[in-house]
């Protein structure tokens, strides 16, 4: 049939207007497209121009490419058993366990890299080129773990055990069984894991950078080289587009081979994670939860150790010295204003991403064509933070007509922190709204509820614990955020994390000591921010 | 609102809902009077929902609907006047039963303490009485429906939309449930229809009963 007159616009039942996409896009141009894009043309412009030092930028791919495999296969070979141990075996304090293996993944990588330089002091081979290398390679265990953890495991759980017995009633060993059956099933959630991994470590600046001692250089490290050091922008732009391509090359492997695997049969079923029989389960348990145990507990243990280990014995000094109020050479700045400034960052941060966030996820479930606002915001997560910070010192450190600066304003390092946090935030968001049933709008409305009554009293109370979470990781994310940071901090006005750095840079156990007890206040707040978000009543709390 | 220039209650005029290139009602036409029960039933997308989302408001329709002749067309959702009871209650998580059931009158900016009365007799006419501190997750899916109702019932809506109000429920409930309501509904004179597959459930109910399948509406 034809339709009879024009049917007007599906009727407003929340709020939902496509205005709302304005601001969170006006921002991504100004502070993530146009920086990304002037870096791109500059570093193409240099490459046909100038000369640029061909040799020391491949020998930073082949680094990158070598630390991040090996990096991944270990942070396999280590998270694998502990998933099964988690997610495979009931036992008392597993949820707690599971709870905990998330935490090194909050930790800024300023406080972990730093960590290991705590555990590594004094060792000799630790001041090798093949000790760094390593060093390097067990930071990115230590952050990557989670990760293995978290998007194994769960699918893992949800196992069938049926076509394992199945296989085992047809006389395959436990082992071939094993392999023959439950692999497969499991491959697609190790890649997609496997992926996210190998992107973290290759765009892990902080860690190469402090545990690089100069002498290993990855892309990310040897665009701030390049940028800091050198002085040669055209080469430092040239390798943000390698950086650029290698995040890019990652994410379409993943996705084509995700393509590919799909199908496999992942079979799902209730599976019941199984008690450990005996003294020999109980020791495969143990024995599967050790290295990653080690891993983490063994550099987070010297990393407080050493912040309370003074010449004088043990005790506080190193704290004391830190929040004495003085002025530290060549920063210009206290340690404690630096924490004030990382916290009043952290909250402008929270409040204007999870704002974004919001306008976001509203346009991108509600509007027709909104999900490519949504596309377009995740954007950010697959360009490294060094990219965004070299992108936005090239084009935003510029005064404007009215002799407004960004710089100066203090406002070009929150920018950056919330163009990182906006696509975290996003999909925290996003989630929670689409769970909101229409129906449940719909029925508010026909109650008489106005389209800003329906989001305030409906579906403001259903989503505001979703809101609070990425609210917490926007804040967490911006107390640790060093990448974009060095490339953006004023003179004098250093965040906690690269008033770290530069401790670590100066010479001095007093200094190094200082660094130590920096950090661990820095990962005290962090792991207080991400706490307090996702609690319960967190929620609560922002009504 | 007081004009009356056409018939009395509500009328359809040759009202089409598509999505897309799908037509899910065609040309429907129908009279409710003041004070009718009448029952929709056909097979399930056959377009019974959409025709109820159409007089709702929360869906884009074509042709006319109009209360006592008052074209509906840009009267928003919120100001229609009409009660929507779905097949899953759709209650207000967050808020117990009887904060659900005075949330039409908060909206109206009715005094706490009419509220108050108007929940209690709500409580009592549905057979929930003492229910109001609790919440909807811990109510059985019959009282969760008369919750329902009585949160539609409160705010005394010119027609109340029952979209499959009964289905979710299990056939001996759902006998004695369909007999409350129709009482419930006969006694306050509320203009009502109801959509359901149940054609047993329609007679029991509705004073009424029209057939709706491909999307066109036949008198039965």
């Amino acid at each position: 049939m034809t339709a009879r007159g024009i049917a007007r616009r599906p009727p407003r039942l929340s709020i939902e207007s496509w205005w709302l996409g304005v601001a969170p896009l006006a921002f991504l141009a100004v502070f993530f497209v146009w920086p990304t894009t002037a870096l791109i043309a500059r570093g193409l412009g240099d490459a046909v121009g100038s000369s640029l030092p061909w040799s020391r930028m491949a020998s930073a791919a082949l680094t990158t490419l070598t630390l991040s495999t090996v990096g991944t296969v270990l942070t396999l070979a280590i998270g694998l058993p502990a998933a099964w141990a988690l997610f495979r075996r009931h036992w008392m304090g597993a949820r707690f366990a599971t709870a905990l293996a998330t935490v090194p993944f909050v930790l800024p990588t300023i406080v972990v890299a730093t960590a290991f330089r705590a555990l590594t002091r004094g060792m000799h081979f630790a001041d090798t080129k093949p000790g760094m290398l390593a060093t390097i390679v067990a930071a990115f265990v230590f952050f990557n773990v989670a990760v293995v953890v978290r998007v194994v495991g769960p699918v893992w759980a949800q196992l069938d055990d049926r076509q394992f017995w199945a296989a085992r009633t047809l006389g395959a060993s436990s082992f071939r069984a094993a392999m023959n059956v439950q692999l497969p099933a499991l491959t697609p959630a190790i890649v997609a894991a496997a992926a996210t991994v190998w992107l973290f470590c290759s765009s892990s600046f902080g860690v190469v950078i402090v545990l690089g001692g100069g002498s290993v250089a990855t892309i990310d490290t040897e665009i701030w080289l390049q940028a800091n050091r050198f002085l040669d922008l055209g080469a430092a732009a040239f390798l943000g587009i390698a950086q650029i391509l290698v995040v890019a090359s990652t994410l379409l492997v993943a996705s084509l081979l995700r393509g590919r695997l799909r199908g496999s049969g992942l079979s799902r079923g209730a599976a019941q994670a199984k008690r450990p029989s005996g003294p020999r389960g109980v020791f495969a348990i143990v024995a599967a939860l050790s290295p990653a145990f080690v891993v983490f507990a063994v550099p987070l243990s010297a990393l407080v150790w050493r912040s309370v280990r003074t010449r004088n014995g043990i005790g506080l000094d190193y704290y004391a010295r830190l929040f004495d109020g003085h002025e530290l050479a060549g920063v210009a700045s206290s340690a404690a204003s630096a924490a004030g400034r990382s916290l009043t960052i952290a909250v402008v941060t929270a409040t204007v991403a999870t704002t974004l966030a919001l306008a976001v996820a509203l346009v991108a479930t509600r509007r027709r064509r909104g999900g490519w606002l949504h596309i377009g915001v995740l954007l950010p997560l697959g360009v490294s933070s060094v990219v965004v910070g070299l992108g936005s010192l090239l084009t935003l450190t510029r005064r404007l007509p009215g002799g407004f600066s960004l710089v100066d304003a203090d406002l070009l390092v929150p920018a950056a922190h919330i163009v990182v946090a906006l696509p975290l935030a996003a999909t925290v968001i996003a989630p929670a709204l689409r769970a909101v049933d229409p129906r449940l709008r719909a029925a508010a409305a026909t109650l008489g509820a106005s389209p800003t009554r329906v989001f305030a009293l409906v579906e403001w109370p259903l989503i505001r614990r979703s809101v609070a979470m990425a609210a917490g990781i926007a804040a967490a994310v911006s107390l640790g955020e060093f990448g974009a940071t060095t490339f953006l901090v004023r003179p004098g006005a250093p965040t906690l994390p690269t008033l770290i750095f530069h401790l670590l840079g100066r010479p001095g156990a007093e200094n190094l000591g200082m660094a130590f007890a920096a950090c661990v206040v820095l990962a005290v707040m962090t792991l207080a921010v991400a706490m307090v978000s996702d609690n319960p009543r967190a929620g609560r709390m922002m009504t | 609102m007081t004009t009356h220039e056409g018939p009395p209650g509500l009328t359809l005029t040759d009202v089409g809902v598509r999505y897309g290139d799908v037509v899910a009602v065609d040309g429907a036409t129908l009279t409710v009077d003041v004070g009718e029960i009448v029952a929709v039933t056909g097979p399930s997308g056959g377009g019974k929902s959409s025709l109820l989302s159409a007089i709702a408001g929360i869906v884009a329709y074509t042709g006319r609907i109009a209360w006592n002749g008052e074209d509906l067309a840009n009267v928003p959702v919120h100001r229609r006047g009409v009660g929507l009871v779905f097949q899953d209650g759709q209650l207000f998580p967050h808020r117990s039963v009887a904060r659900n059931i005075e949330f039409g009158l908060e909206m109206a900016k009715v005094p706490a303490a009419r509220r108050r009365e108007v929940v209690t007799e709500l409580l009592d006419l549905t057979g929930l009485t003492g229910l109001g501190d609790r919440p909807p997750t811990e109510l059985s899916g019959g009282q969760r429906q008369r919750v329902a109702l009585a949160r539609s019932l409160a705010v005394s809506p010119r027609v109340l939309l029952l979209d499959e109000p009964l289905s979710s429920l299990d056939a001996s409930l759902r006998d004695r449930l369909g007999t409350e309501i129709r009482d419930i509904l006969k006694a306050r004179g509320t203009t009502t229809i109801l959509v359901t597959h149940d054609e047993a459930e329609a007679e029991r109910i509705a004073t009424r009963v029209v057939r709706i399948d491909g999307g066109i509406l036949r008198p039965l």
